[in-house]
């Protein structure tokens, strides 16, 4: 699946997105985040205050309870601050 | 009914799209306006950068939109949202609401704006005027407390 990441999210990870293949176990938004964060320094860096950073997944808001089955791109960013 | 949102680069003429909605239609009785736009700080700030969420950002503005028209009777509503480097005294933001009645109108427009504050994938990046690096615009919670309150107000 591909993941985007945007605002601080994208600085502190150092990309703009990816393709990843978690293993099975990992059936949440919530343990995608747990997963990603073992994946290195950046990634832990990103997530440090877990509830603070939001998901939307194929471009729809998500709770961290959400069931990553199917899901073709995952976003991780900062609460918004547009208008 | 007249819907549009559009997500741009480039500056809005916001008397054009008022005249968009309403030009040739006699039934439109109250149309409300709302541009936010990009402050200094005080002299701080040199620009706002507005980063985005290609795709998401149309779909939940196109979400937030149809919302508004489901709450109220609404002969028009344009949302248009800026991205990219905006300097001080330039729009961000422009809501435009069209009804019959005003108060419709001015309420359509304000949650227009409290929920796409909350929802719309757009974030601001500082750029100061000393040349010093400049900070993400943190959220508000004062901007959740705004979009909740409509939650369980029905439209009057």
């Amino acid at each position: 699946m591909k993941i985007a990441y945007f605002a601080w999210v994208r600085e502190r990870i150092g990309k703009e997105s990816e393709t990843v293949e978690p293993p099975a176990e990992v059936a949440t938004v919530a343990d995608l985040v747990r997963w990603l964060k073992t994946r290195g320094e950046e990634y832990a860096y990103a997530f440090e205050n877990e509830g603070v950073v939001r998901a939307a997944i194929d471009r729809r808001h998500v709770k961290p309870q959400t069931s990553i089955a199917n899901a073709r791109e995952i976003a991780f960013f900062p609460p918004m601050t547009g208008g | 009914m007249a819907s549009a949102v559009r997500i741009q680069r480039e500056p809005f003429d916001a008397g054009a799209e008022i005249r968009a909605l309403t030009e040739g239609r006699t039934d439109i009785g109250a149309v409300v306006t709302f541009s936010g736009l990009c402050r200094d700080e005080g002299g701080a700030l040199s620009a706002l950068e507005l980063e985005h969420y290609a795709g998401m950002a149309e779909e939940e503005l196109e979400r937030v939109a149809a919302e508004a028209r489901a709450r109220w009777p609404l002969q028009g509503a344009t949302i248009i949202h800026r991205y990219g480097r905006i300097a001080p005294g330039e729009d961000i933001v422009l809501v435009v609401t069209a009804s019959t009645h005003r108060r419709a109108a001015f309420e359509a427009a304000e949650f227009l704006m409290d929920y796409l504050k909350t929802r719309a994938p757009f974030w601001k990046k500082e750029h100061r005027a000393d040349g010093a690096r400049g900070d993400w615009v943190a959220a508000k919670d004062d901007d959740d407390a705004a979009a909740s309150r409509w939650d369980s107000k029905k439209p009057g």
